[in-house]
């Protein structure tokens, strides 16, 4: 076991752990969003962004920072809910996000994690972009408005489904998630179907059909739900 | 104590959340023991009073009459409450905005005459309807679509205590 201490709370980790899976165990909150158990760690959002005393209070994403012997890890700190919102602000200024006739009213995590932080307002000017929704799908849609890059779909398709369909393109603010080359995601030759994408994105971003405003309730524990039922070798 | 002299205001929006701020029901006798409101879409004020205590702004800034009025009321007012969410993130009137503002008005007036194309008896429609802090200074920001009756009494509550509303957890949150 490795010990360490976060937010002065002395730590107990398996050398395999990454802070935020000992956080975790020892009932310390970090914020995530792009975070998913089962799903590879890639520290896209920041949101999970934590201080290590030790490191003359070095910024490393907890959720892809392995445990170490000794680590000093702040979890919580007014520097620290300052950078998450404004984090958080730049991801609600980059698309739009409407939240009151979002098909994920009420069950999103991006509207969770702004009123977790205090978020009452954006500092930053919207961007207001100009962004088709496919809805070629026969089950499903993709609304890139409501998307947060997160690519918690990208990985539940290639990681845990192996179909590969879903991919980041273009740079920066104007990355978007497309399936295959690019080609509308009901015309993809890849895509199984399976909606494993949908139950892992935290937003509207993805959804099913046939669903209105405040009526997309996802199911992201899924992914860990499927992948520990799996033989393992 | 003086009664506070309390405003509301309509722009950009569906009036949900005056229809909310109805919603206060019985709290709305305790309200005007304690507070006069001099100007209101619900009381018969023609112009914006001077010396408003706190005023309550509903909607996004539309229009070029609705950001004459914010700022009218910007200079008239101590504590500029953003009451909503259009008020506070443009909502719903800023589903508009990755759109142009010819085409917009184009797709609902069709050919002819476009009443808010050019500054005349219809204000000119703004390229982009904005939350208020983007146009003036906001003291406070009220979020909900609408808030509910609940969440403005605390925040009323607040302001007739004389301290400084505070909301927090669920009370934020947008939609």
């Amino acid at each position: 076991m490795i010990s360490l201490r976060i937010d002065d709370t002395p730590v107990q980790a398996k050398p395999n752990w990454t802070i935020l899976t000992a956080a975790r165990a020892a009932g310390i909150r970090i914020p995530t969003l792009c975070h998913l158990d089962a799903l590879r760690p890639v520290g896209a959002c920041r949101l999970c962004l934590v201080e290590i005393r030790n490191w003359n209070g070095r910024l490393v994403p907890a959720c892809a920072t392995p445990v170490q012997e000794g680590l000093d890890v702040v979890a919580d700190s007014d520097r620290l809910a300052s950078l998450r919102r404004t984090i958080l602000e730049l991801l609600f200024a980059e698309r739009n996000h409407i939240c009151a006739f979002c098909v994920s009213n009420g069950h999103c995590e991006l509207q969770d994690l702004a009123t977790e932080l205090g978020m009452d307002h954006v500092t930053f000017p919207y961007r207001f972009p100009a962004l088709a929704v496919d809805a070629s799908h026969a089950k499903f849609g993709i609304d890139p408005n409501r998307c947060v890059l997160c690519g918690r779909c990208v990985r539940a398709c290639s990681e845990v489904e192996g179909a590969f369909t879903w991919g980041f393109a273009g740079r920066g603010v104007h990355t978007l998630i497309e399936a295959d080359l690019g080609e509308p995601w009901g015309q993809s030759t890849t895509c199984t179907g399976c909606g494993k994408c949908v139950q892992a994105c935290p937003t509207g971003a993805l959804f099913e059909k046939g669903k209105a405003t405040a009526e997309q309730v996802k199911r992201p524990a899924l992914l860990a739900e499927v992948t520990e039922r799996r033989p393992r070798a | 104590m003086p009664k506070i002299r309390l405003a509301s205001v309509w722009l950009s929006g569906c009036s949900g959340c005056h229809m909310s701020f109805l919603d206060l029901d019985e709290r709305l006798i305790e309200l005007a023991s304690k507070a006069d409101l001099v100007h209101s879409p619900i009381v018969d004020s023609k112009e914006y009073p001077e010396d408003v205590d706190v005023v309550l702004v509903e909607g996004a800034v539309g229009n070029t009459e609705q950001r004459h009025l914010l700022e009218e009321i910007r200079g008239k007012t101590k504590i500029l409450v953003a009451f909503g969410d259009c008020a506070v993130t443009g909502n719903v009137p800023s589903l508009r905005n990755p759109l142009l503002r010819e085409e917009v008005l184009r797709a609902v007036y069709g050919e002819g005459d476009i009443p808010g194309l050019e500054e005349g008896d219809v204000p000119a429609l703004l390229p982009q309807a904005l939350p208020l802090h983007s146009v003036v200074r906001v003291d406070r920001f009220l979020p909900g679509c609408p808030p509910s009756a609940d969440r403005i009494w605390r925040f009323i509550e607040a302001l007739l205590a004389g301290k400084r509303p505070e909301l927090t957890g669920a009370d934020l949150r947008f939609g």
